[in-house]
Formats: C-alpha cells, structure tokens, sequence
C-alpha cells in the first residue's frame, strides 16, 4: 500500500548528493513504497534542503530492522561522545 | 497488426495548462487504435510505468503516463521529484484528474485515434483511476488493488486523500478491479462494499480477486509479483479493453 504518512523534521548539518555537497535543512521519513530497494516497504528517510530545490536530496530506504539498527547505533556514538560534542550550540 | 512501436518522452499540456513530461508509446502502424493512460503510483514515474505503456503498445494501443510530479522541475529526476512533492502533501485529486484529461486529450489527437479512451493505474494510482473515472468521460477504467476509494485513511495520514465512494454515481465507464485476496489496502471486505455500491448505483464493474496475492502483485521487480495473478490480470486487462476501447 502506498502509506502516505510522512514525518517532517528540521534538520541542520551537511548531506553528500548527486551534485556533491550541500547544507541539509529538512529531513523526511515516511514507510511506504521504496523506489529502488528490493522490499515491498522499506523506511525511507530524505535529506533535504527546499530551498536548493528536488535535487538537492540524500536518499536511503531501509528495512524497518535497519532503521532500528541505525537508531540505535546513532544512540550509542552519541552516548560515546562528550555530552554535546556534536551539539549546534558547541563552538558558537 | 505490424509490431514494431515508437516510444519516448514527450510534452502535453496538463491541469491549468502546465507542462507535463510524459512517456508515450505507440504502434507504427496505421490502424484505428484506443488510447490508454497509465497512471503511476505514489513513489513516482519510474520504469515499471514506462514498461507497462510499451506493453499496451506492442498489443495495439497508444498509451501515455503522465508524470504528475513534474512541477518539481524538468531535469529533475523522478525519484527526487516524487520525494519533493511528498514532501508538499502530494498532488490534489483536481490536479490529477486535469493532468490525466490532457493525457487523455494528447492521446486523442494523435493519428489512427479512435477517440476511445482508457486509464488504468496501481495502488495509489488505482485510487486516481477511480476518481478519473467518475470525474472524466472516458470508456473503460482498470483499478488495480487502489486503496481508500472506499475506507478512510489513518486518521494521521497528512495528506488530503478522502475516499471516493461518493463520487460513484458518476463513474461513467465499465470499471475493471483486480485486487489480491491477501491485501490489507484494499481488503477484501473494502472491494465488496465498492462492489455492493456500483450494483446498487447500476454500474457496470467486473472485480477479481485472486487467491495468494497481495498487494502490488502485479510488480515483476518486487517480492509481492505474483506470477499467476499477473499473468491472468493482464488477460482480464486485454480483454476488458478489446471490448471497450475498439473502434
């Protein structure tokens, strides 16, 4: 089925994509309908900056054991780091 | 009937006259021919889309998928277009019925058209289908497994998809739905209540559902193809539109 959930979140740091580097200001995570991935549904997660238009998108689409796994690891290496380390207010 | 076709992209005029990039495949020769459009489905025009279009050619019909996402920018790639309008809530179902009615009109002005027209689309496209189908005058309509024509969306759903089932009294063409009887969306108590209401409205609809499909069973790249429903799906297809879109 095509889900239409989508679940928007603003986003600040950096992304690698077709075009090379850009500034990454919104992400997007919805289940649905992959574009590329062998799975019925995967978890589809964009990096995005609107205001560098469509193609400015990094693009994943994961298993939902993957996306688990990956918030997990993303747990752990913050918990690993300093408090704050990668923090938007650290160093400004 | 010759089999060789041409097909690749083209530009038609959509909803309020917009540019739309559109891939169109048609046989060379020079019979009277229906013309069909293919309506992709939510994660965009992709190749599987472009695929089923040469298909209805190399079986004797224009046939044309628009790509309703391009607003988001020519030279953008689908992928990133289809992500970009999600991104926006997606396209308002008076958008699509006006960029299907330019297709539809493109297909007719095109040599050898009969003027009979048919759409078809999957899952979110089979849910267009039908809206095109009660919105448009076109001559024959294929649903395949589209879902909240009839039930509501989750209530968290953002996007502004109602269900359709209001809109039947005016379906204005034969409905052909194949659905699989392992789908959650639609199930198959959905597809009955769609059937108990075309009946009751005197609607001319033939609905199929096959046993050990699922949804998207109709996909070749993906694990939900189903070969045997397929197979047969696309022989309830062809002979649908042999009735219905001949001259």
């Amino acid at each position: 089925m095509c889900t239409y959930v989508t679940e928007k979140i603003a986003l600040d740091g950096a992304g690698k994509g077709g075009s090379g580097w850009f500034t990454v200001r919104e992400g997007l995570v919805y289940v649905d309908h992959p574009y590329h991935a062998c799975h019925e549904h995967t978890v589809n997660i964009d990096f995005t900056n609107p205001d560098e238009g469509p193609s400015a998108r990094v693009a994943v689409e994961l298993t939902e054991e993957s996306a688990l796994a990956l918030i997990e690891a993303i747990q752990k290496a913050l918990a690993l780091a300093p408090p704050g380390l990668a923090s938007a207010r650290n160093g400004r | 009937m010759g089999d060789a076709m041409w097909a690749g992209t083209v530009t038609i005029p959509g909803y309020e006259q917009a540019e739309l990039e559109a891939y169109l495949a048609r046989p060379l020769d020079d019979r009277p021919r229906g013309g069909v459009v293919v309506i992709h489905h939510m994660p965009g025009y992709d190749e599987a889309h472009k695929e089923i279009v040469r298909r209805f050619a190399a079986n004797g019909y224009a046939a044309i998928c628009p790509n309703l996402y391009s607003r988001e920018g020519a030279g953008v790639s689908p992928d990133d277009q289809a992500a970009a309008a999600r991104a926006k809530g997606g396209v308002p179902d008076e958008q699509v019925v006006g960029d299907v009615a330019g297709a539809a009109g493109y297909l007719n002005s095109l040599d050898h058209a009969n003027g009979k027209i048919g759409v078809i689309g999957y899952c979110s496209g089979g849910r267009q289908t039908f809206l095109v189908a009660c919105s448009l005058d076109v001559d024959a309509a294929v649903d395949c497994y589209g879902a909240f024509v009839v039930n509501d969306p989750p209530a968290q759903f953002p996007l502004k998809v109602k269900p359709l089932l209001s809109k039947a009294p005016g379906l204005s063409c034969p409905l052909l739905g194949l659905f699989g009887a392992d789908d959650s969306h639609p199930a198959p108590d959905e597809v009955a209540v769609l059937s108990a209401e075309l009946d009751k409205l005197g609607k001319e609809h033939e609905f199929h559902t096959f046993p050990g499909a699922g949804h998207a069973f109709f996909s070749v790249d993906r694990p939900a193809y189903r070969p045997a429903a397929a197979v047969e799906g696309w022989k309830k297809i062809f002979a649908f539109y042999g009735r219905h879109l001949a001259a």
